[in-house]
């Protein structure tokens, strides 16, 4: 009956001839491991095929949807991160595979007649497959891909003459917008692999018109490409696609962070197979010669050399230069890619930025769900985090003086560049010295412990401002001078008696000063009835101890009048002449202290640091405060510490160290 | 013909032909793991939709509206269903529009119908001069207590749930109900 139905098919179509001829395709020499490469990369074409196009049901090409979609593919789909992970991987190991394919091509003579033309047939494959890893590399449109293929489309734009037609259209326009990612999209999806299976075809075809190409005929029986070589084929295919599984499933596809065009992205890099020729425009000499050089001549000299391997062949000794063309190639991408990621290793600049996009990669996944994604995009849900904008403002605003757990508040450590004291007229780069309290601990108890009982050390960090140093120069030339001196003050007495604090009787009296002083700087986990004891003893006469309790002025209210009350705005008229230490540490006495700290209720004529009221917006400062006041929620790993390894440079650099290794 | 170059394979030796079967039941199941994985991944994937279906309990929506702004047994008046979040995919977007209801009052009970065709999904538009209810898609047509007026529509308006809530606002349990169905299940 089937038998039938399939007679009435082939009657109709010829399909037995056409399947014959597939499959019973002759391999004298037998079948070999050595023939797979070509089917692996048809394989990897075909899941691309299959991935691409279920998550093309989940994909939406737009600014404001781009990332969000893959996020939600990502994230919440049901196998999702599987699919998209198959896909990634599979382009990746695609490259690899393309390279192997060539080298086998051209070691076994392939390419040479009568396969010159498949030979082109399967480089003009290769330049489709480098097009749709690049246009893909932009679709899920995080700053990793954004900011790489802008890379890419300037490259494009660097082309001779028609350059900025190119990259326009591209583009989609002058610059990156919705007509980008449509226009992506549509060769990534259609255009491309449109070309691709139309190659394939001729490729496959002509393939079949010669046969494969065999090295030693008497290696074993012939055989037939069904099922043999198939066998072969297939468990090669096999072993690809578990390598592409494992990574999908055990190492899911990365994806950073919204595209930000107004957010740098310091860890920009293309992906790790274009990373030979970053390398390669890495290299003053070859940017020397114009980045039209080393990012078009010199590739389209290359590929002129392999498109003409099979005339080459011709002349004497010819097959054996390009093999050692290919393998120098090979050689010379292997160590690029390799000097590429270390020298990326050694840079601590970049693995600080690798450290920050990881941190708002995570981040937003975190706010997503949380928040829910407006419609403006999940960008927008950073912009206005306290936890990403925080460091970034701390970096850009407070760490000229301040430090924050000793680096930047991104996790970088600050650096200048002072004269070389050993080469007169060079420059060397050094650690800075930092001017300012390490804003890092500010709130904690550890902070507040630290001001009561070691005011001097806590605030040392001024010795090494220059508004010090000057003004201890002009103090000494008998001028009186208002500014912070750490060492001599009120606060530096009180905190100095060290006997008397550190007494027994005094010791659990400091305990409820810290826990008082936690409260009013707004922490949550606070023991009231310590914190109530600290209350009354910041107001109350009540030290043991003669130089604490005889001191004229020994609790906290009789300078700091306002203190154990929320904070109230004291204006100027009003001032006491000590710091207004109302709501200390809490973000309403933040804001007012970071806004205008020479107000005569803060530092007054004493203070040294800019008001920022005038240097940053409303928002910005609503930011910074709600980061230094813990005003957010996370579970995303915040920047290593750098306290230790600071201290440690501090140490080397006023030791008289030249240069400090960063 | 194709057997003529696959079977000097067994001519030669005598367990050949055994080899050449596991060769074969190799190859097939091998192909066909590899084709499978991705289709089928692929497949559950786009499933997603089934798989993670949620049980959407509908919360009453509050109308700008109180009762006493409709006319008793008067002319049905439309008005807009906004809830303060609505969830679609990745975005949730804040005050919007999910679908409107006909509203009326009769002997001081207010009835909500939703607006959408219990036929085909289209909108019902009330029509004055014939005082009915009129479904432009597909003609179908109800009594301004909703019961059908013809066999287009499978089954009468759908009905919504109707409280007054404290401050004295029209709320309505605002839902879709599946099309084509004598029976009324929400979607």
């Amino acid at each position: 009956m089937i038998r039938k139905l399939l007679d009435w098919f082939d009657h109709r179509t010829g399909y037995r001839e056409k399947l014959n001829e597939a499959l019973y395709e002759r391999i004298p020499g037998g079948a070999r491991w050595r023939y797979v490469w070509g089917s692996t990369l048809v394989f990897t074409f075909t899941v691309q095929v299959i991935t691409g196009i279920f998550l093309w049901s989940a994909y939406s090409p737009s600014t404001f949807t781009a990332w969000e979609s893959v996020y939600y593919i990502q994230e919440m789909m049901f196998l999702g991160s599987v699919v998209r992970g198959i896909h990634h991987y599979s382009a990746q190991l695609m490259v690899v595979l393309l390279g192997i394919h060539l080298m086998q091509v051209v070691i076994d003579g392939a390419y040479r007649a009568p396969r010159e033309v498949n030979f082109w047939l399967g480089l003009i494959l290769m330049q489709i497959v480098l097009g749709l890893a690049l246009t893909g590399y932009l679709l899920p449109w995080d700053q990793k891909g954004y900011y790489a293929t802008k890379v890419s489309t300037n490259i494009m734009g660097a082309t001779p003459i028609i350059g900025q037609q190119l990259q326009e259209l591209a583009q989609g326009g002058p610059s990156y917008g919705h007509h980008t990612l449509t226009r992506f999209f549509a060769m990534h999806a259609g255009i491309l692999p449109g070309l691709l299976v139309a190659f394939l075809v001729l490729h496959i075809y002509v393939f079949r018109r010669h046969g494969v190409t065999v090295r030693d005929p008497q290696h074993a029986p012939e055989t037939t490409f069904w099922p043999d070589q198939v066998l072969r084929d297939s468990v090669a295919c096999l072993g690809v696609l578990a390598v592409i599984l494992l990574l999908a499933i055990f190492r899911s596809a990365e994806i950073s962070a919204p595209a930000d065009v107004s957010e740098p992205y310091a860890a920009a890099r293309p992906e790790w197979y274009f990373l030979f020729l970053f390398q390669f425009l890495r290299f003053e000499a070859v940017e020397h010669f114009g980045l039209a050089f080393g990012a078009i001549y010199v590739p389209s000299a290359i590929m002129t050399v392999v498109v003409l391997m099979p005339f080459i062949a011709l002349c004497r000794g010819g097959h054996r230069f390009n093999v050692v063309f290919v393998w120098m190639m090979a050689v010379a991408i292997t160590g690029l890619t390799g000097l590429a990621f270390y020298v990326d290793s050694q840079d601590a600049n970049h693995q600080a930025a690798i450290a920050e996009a990881d941190r708002d990669a995570h981040r937003v996944r975190e706010l997503a769900p949380q928040q829910g994604i407006p419609p403006a995009g999940a960008v927008t849900l950073l912009r206005s985090d306290p936890y990403t904008q925080g460091p970034r403002l701390f970096a850009k605003h407070c760490a000229m003086c301040h430090r924050y757990n000793g680096h930047d508040g991104r996790g970088r450590l600050v650096m200048e560049s002072i004269p070389d004291p050993d080469n007169p007229g060079r420059t060397v780069k050094v650690v800075a010295w930092p001017q300012a309290a390490d804003l890092g601990t500010f709130r904690t108890r550890e902070w507040m412990r630290s001001v009561l009982t070691d005011y001097e050390n806590h605030f040392s960090a001024f010795r090494d401002a220059a508004w010090f140093q000057a003004a201890q120069q002009l103090e000494a030339t008998g001028k009186s001078v208002a500014y912070l001196d750490p060492e001599y003050s009120e606060m530096a007495d009180w905190s100095g008696e060290k006997d008397d604090l550190g007494s027994p009787e005094n010791l659990p009296k400091i305990d409820a000063l810290v826990e008082f002083l936690v409260q009013q700087a707004g922490a949550k986990d606070v023991d009231e009835d310590l914190a109530a004891q600290g209350l009354a003893l910041a107001t109350q006469q009540d030290w043991s101890g003669t130089a604490v309790s005889d001191s004229s002025e020994a609790t906290c209210a009789s300078c700091h009048s306002t203190i154990g009350q929320a904070f109230v705005d004291v204006p100027d008229d009003k001032a006491d002449g000590y710091p207004n230490l109302s709501g200390y540490g809490s973000s309403a006495w933040l804001r007012s202290f970071v806004a205008d700290p020479e107000a005569a209720q803060h530092y007054g004529e004493k203070n040294r640091m800019p008001e920022y009221a005038d240097r940053v917006t409303e928002q910005e400062l609503d930011l910074l405060v709600r980061w230094m006041t813990g005003d957010f929620e996370t579970d995303t790993e915040d920047y290593p510490s750098l306290t230790e390894r600071l201290q440690a440079m501090v140490q080397q650099r006023r030791a008289g160290a030249g240069s400090v290794d960063e | 013909m194709a057997e003529d170059t696959t079977g000097d394979d067994g001519a030669s030796t005598t367990d050949a032909p055994r080899r050449g079967f596991l060769t074969v039941a190799v190859a097939a199941i091998t192909s066909a793991i590899v084709g499978a994985v991705p289709a089928v991944t692929g497949l559950l994937f786009f499933l997603d939709p089934l798989i993670r279906r949620k049980a959407g309990g509908a919360n009453f929506v509050r109308l700008p509206l109180k009762p006493e702004a409709l006319e008793d047994d008067g002319p049905p008046q439309q008005v807009k269903v906004i809830v303060e979040e609505n969830v679609d995919a990745w975005n949730t977007f804040f005050n919007v529009p999910v679908g409107s209801v006909w509203l009326r009052k009769i002997a001081g009970q207010v009835i909500a119908f939703n607006t959408l065709c219990p036929h085909l999904g289209c909108s019902v538009d009330y029509r004055p001069a014939e005082q009915d209810y009129y479904c432009p898609c597909h003609r179908s047509a109800f009594d301004l207590d909703g019961k059908r007026t013809n066999e287009i529509p499978p089954r009468d308006m759908d009905t919504l749930d109707v409280k007054i809530d404290e401050d004295g606002f029209i709320t309505v349990q605002y839902q879709e109900f599946r099309t084509v169905t004598e029976e009324k299940t929400p979607v």
